[in-house]
């Protein structure tokens, strides 16, 4: 390559560079150093100081709020995987036209390009104390009292995960079937494998990277998750961004900081982790 | 499974599919209905008459907040962010063809970007200008906020393209005589104009829709998804079902759109084959 080519190679990505560099690389710094700073009812001051952090990891609130979002992500996690593998091995392998196939991944696909606050919303009609679940099940005679657990609740924050973010794992999963070389399904027929065996041991191994980016997505969104919870648990639910965004409210930011600090890396913990079963550049 | 007789396990995934796009697409059809409540009707059903009552609700200033501003402010801001990163990850896609020193970290940056969870980056931004004392406004920070969300998905997508590209049709370009610039212009973005497009798609919508990274960014005046969440915490009438569908009928416009030139642009191509290179 010559050096005007190199030249040019730099000026195209500069643009992408240069948006990371100002938006995400500078503001994470800034949380960092701000987490270090002393704050009072009025003002940030800047110093360095540990107090945010002994704060933090020194209450007990935290450590609930974190074991919350945990298990708020490891139930969001195995349902979107089971529904997720579903509706991609449907589509990607008992659907028979490419067009059909095409057809289901968008109608799969079109709601994540839609407003996820609506989305959440127009559960209303359906989860509230008269809405559609409550009127139709006290009609059958099923229960006499509406049930009070439908809307804001741990349950309608997992529903909302679930409505929103199953489609972060179809995708992935489903870019990984339609790589799948469908001559192993017929050697694995032929050897005499039954359909729960060739689905167990082949595609399943063979979908392992989507599964992985599948899991990166839903596990990192609902850890850093915020407005969900505020709005289908009506405040009842903690969350560790909804911690975040209490102490934003209060202009506790240097407290707010060192949370997002903290976040942060156990975020990275879990990724790292996660990454190291999948090479994400080989699977595009 | 690819031949002969459909067999129950067809028939039971189908059944969990068919439920799983009702899943999907039922609730967002019910505030579609409810949209249209009489003026006395409520939050849930019955329907007490069909209106559009709470539509021209919606367009009263006074009633509730500044809807068509912010309406106005998404619009433009999702068009910028949508032209920058079709810009942005094309030309980036270019570059990553070439093996550059610096390559694996921006590669990792745009991960990056996907993963660190929105309100981290909001919130980044939104100390950041406050240090520096500036205000944050919805043109400067939440677009730069809504580009580290729709850039990653453009890259990506972008390396996903040009991974199936053909490189000999440049070759051929460039044998015929054509410039770099002639190249890309006649040769490389026809043929991937339907990507571009959905690029596009990716930007617009991603941005028209974002909340978490417009939170701490979008300074006094607020954007679309902002001021519907105002709302879901003071308004308990049907104007909340008029605004999402209104909101839903936009992004549904521009996604219509977008598969629809797509669709069009590979029509075109079938029955002209590959028009690259006639363009004037």
């Amino acid at each position: 390559m010559n050096r005007f080519k190199v030249w040019i190679t730099y000026l195209q990505v500069a643009p992408l560079a240069l948006v990371f560099l100002l938006f995400l690389i500078v503001p994470i710094a800034t949380i960092v150093v701000v987490s270090f700073f002393d704050y009072n009812t009025t003002q940030i001051i800047p110093t360095f100081l540990l107090q945010n952090y002994e704060e933090l990891l020194l209450s007990p609130v935290t450590w609930r709020t974190y074991q919350q979002t945990i298990q708020f992500a490891v139930i969001t996690w195995a349902l979107t995987l089971v529904i997720g593998f579903t509706v991609a091995y449907f589509v990607a392998f008992h659907v028979r036209s490419p067009t059909m196939q095409t057809v289901l991944f968008l109608i799969c696909t079109i709601p994540f390009w839609t407003s996820n606050v609506i989305r959440m919303i127009s559960w209303i009609p359906f989860l509230g104390r008269n809405g559609l679940a409550n009127t139709t099940l006290m009609n059958m005679g099923l229960i006499q009292q509406p049930l009070e657990f439908l809307l804001y609740s741990d349950f309608a924050v997992v529903l909302a995960y679930v409505h929103l973010y199953t489609l972060f794992m179809v995708v992935p999963i489903f870019n990984s079937m339609m790589r799948i070389d469908r001559s192993l399904l017929e050697a694995a027929r032929d050897a005499g494998a039954s359909g729960w065996q060739t689905l167990w041991n082949v595609i399943l191994p063979l979908c392992k990277p989507g599964i992985a980016i599948g899991s990166i997505f839903i596990v990192t969104i609902v850890m850093g998750d915020f407005v969900t919870v505020r709005m289908m648990s009506g405040g009842l639910s903690a969350s560790v961004g909804l911690m975040m965004a209490n102490a934003m409210s209060l202009l506790q930011y240097p407290a707010a900081a060192a949370n997002a600090v903290v976040l942060l890396l156990v975020v990275l913990l879990i990724v790292a982790a996660m990454m190291r079963m999948v090479d994400i550049r080989k699977e595009l | 499974m690819q031949h002969g007789k459909r067999g129950p396990a067809f028939w039971f995934l189908g059944a969990f599919f068919c439920l799983f796009v009702l899943f999907l697409y039922g609730p967002t059809l019910t505030i579609l209905i409810l949209s249209f409540q009489g003026p006395s009707g409520g939050l849930t059903f019955p329907m007490n008459g069909v209106s559009v009552h709470w539509f021209k609700n919606l367009f009263e200033k006074q009633m509730v907040g500044d809807f068509a501003g912010s309406l106005q402010r998404s619009m433009i801001l999702g068009a910028a962010t949508m032209v920058v990163t079709v810009i942005a990850s094309f030309s980036a896609g270019l570059a990553f063809r070439n093996r550059f020193r610096g390559s694996g970290v921006i590669f990792y940056l745009a991960i990056a970007s996907l993963i660190v969870p929105s309100i981290l980056i909001s919130l980044g931004i939104g100390l950041l200008f406050r240090v520096l004392g500036w205000d944050p406004t919805w043109y400067t920070s939440a677009f730069g906020a809504h580009l580290t969300w729709t850039l990653p998905f453009g890259l990506l997508i972008m390396f996903a393209v040009f991974n199936r590209f053909d490189r000999r049709y440049e070759e051929a370009a460039r044998d015929l005589g054509a410039t770099s610039w002639q190249t890309i212009r006649h040769v490389v973005v026809p043929i991937l104009l339907p990507s571009l497009i959905g690029v596009g798609l990716f930007g617009f919508t991603l941005s028209y829709d974002e909340f978490a990274r417009s939170l701490y960014t979008a300074g006094t005046f607020n954007t679309l998804p902002l001021e519907i969440y105002g709302m879901t915490t003071n308004v308990t009438t049907p104007v909340l079902y008029a605004l999402g569908t209104v909101t839903t009928g936009v992004s549904f416009a521009v996604i219509a759109i977008a598969l629809l030139s797509v669709t069009w642009l590979r029509r075109r191509r079938a029955r002209h084959g590959s028009d690259a290179g006639k363009a004037t």
